[in-house]
């Protein structure tokens, strides 16, 4: 499956061995992870809790992955979300390209990051010692996904 | 098309992250009464009417995403009977 969604960590490298597994063609592979940081805006966060929309996430991402492949010369890619209760340093996101040059793959890692964070219904709840609150979304976001 | 007076449509719903909890709810189903044909703004409208946390979250001005039968859509998007209507803050995944 090119994307999933699953509360379970992922294995980045067991990831791209599967993706780029018996394609000879791939001379280039290109890997993101998002991570949980401890600091939003000086606030110390014990936990972060990201929220899904079941059904429409798995479409939304499944079409951002189509339009990459289509926008860009890639062979492959791959995107796994993770959902639930999540700690600082723990994994959230993993987007992996397979190409057979590193430019277009570069480019269609970051081409399916902007779109994920600006059109993949998650939401993100930070736990801080003063309560919870939902992280809002960043203008410096759209302006990332504009530039395709 | 129907345009003749009654014509009802039948909606299901969803609320997500702040807005589930702002209004108290995961979804429900809402009947819209229109003459002709409505667009996903027009239930913003009924539901503003409300007043209390569905006034202030919808309020002109305040950032709301939609999607219609799980796919990103604008307030000007038109709707029909028996669609997935869900309203959202914007998304913040990644």
């Amino acid at each position: 499956m090119p994307v999933r969604v699953q509360s379970e960590d992922f294995d980045a490298g067991a990831e791209i061995g599967r993706l780029r597994a018996g394609d000879r063609s791939v001379g280039a592979v290109v890997a993101f992870i998002g991570t949980v940081r401890d600091l939003n805006h000086d606030a110390a966060i014990s936990e972060l809790t990201l929220e899904h929309y079941p059904g429409m996430t798995e479409s939304a991402l499944q079409e951002i992955v189509d339009e990459a492949k289509a926008r860009f010369d890639i062979r492959d890619a791959l995107v796994v979300h993770r959902i639930g209760a999540l700690a600082p340093g723990d994994q959230i996101v993993l987007v992996v390209v397979t190409g057979a040059h590193r430019g277009k793959a570069f480019d269609a890692c970051e081409f399916v990051m902007d779109y994920l964070k600006t059109r993949a219904p998650f939401w993100k709840k930070e736990r801080r010692e003063d309560g919870e609150r939902w992280v809002e979304a960043r203008a410096s976001d759209d302006e990332a996904a504009a530039r395709w | 098309m129907r345009d003749s007076v009654g014509n009802l449509v039948r909606l299901r719903l969803v609320y997500l992250a702040r807005l589930r909890e702002a209004f108290s709810s995961a979804g429900e189903t809402l009947e819209l009464a229109s003459h002709d044909t409505p667009r996903v703004s027009a239930v913003v409208a009924t539901l503003r009417a409300r007043g209390g946390a569905f006034e202030s979250e919808l309020a002109p001005g305040r950032a709301v995403r939609f999607a219609v039968n799980q796919r990103l859509v604008h307030a000007d998007h038109p709707i029909a009977d028996g669609d997935e209507v869900a309203i959202f803050p914007p998304v913040t995944g990644g």
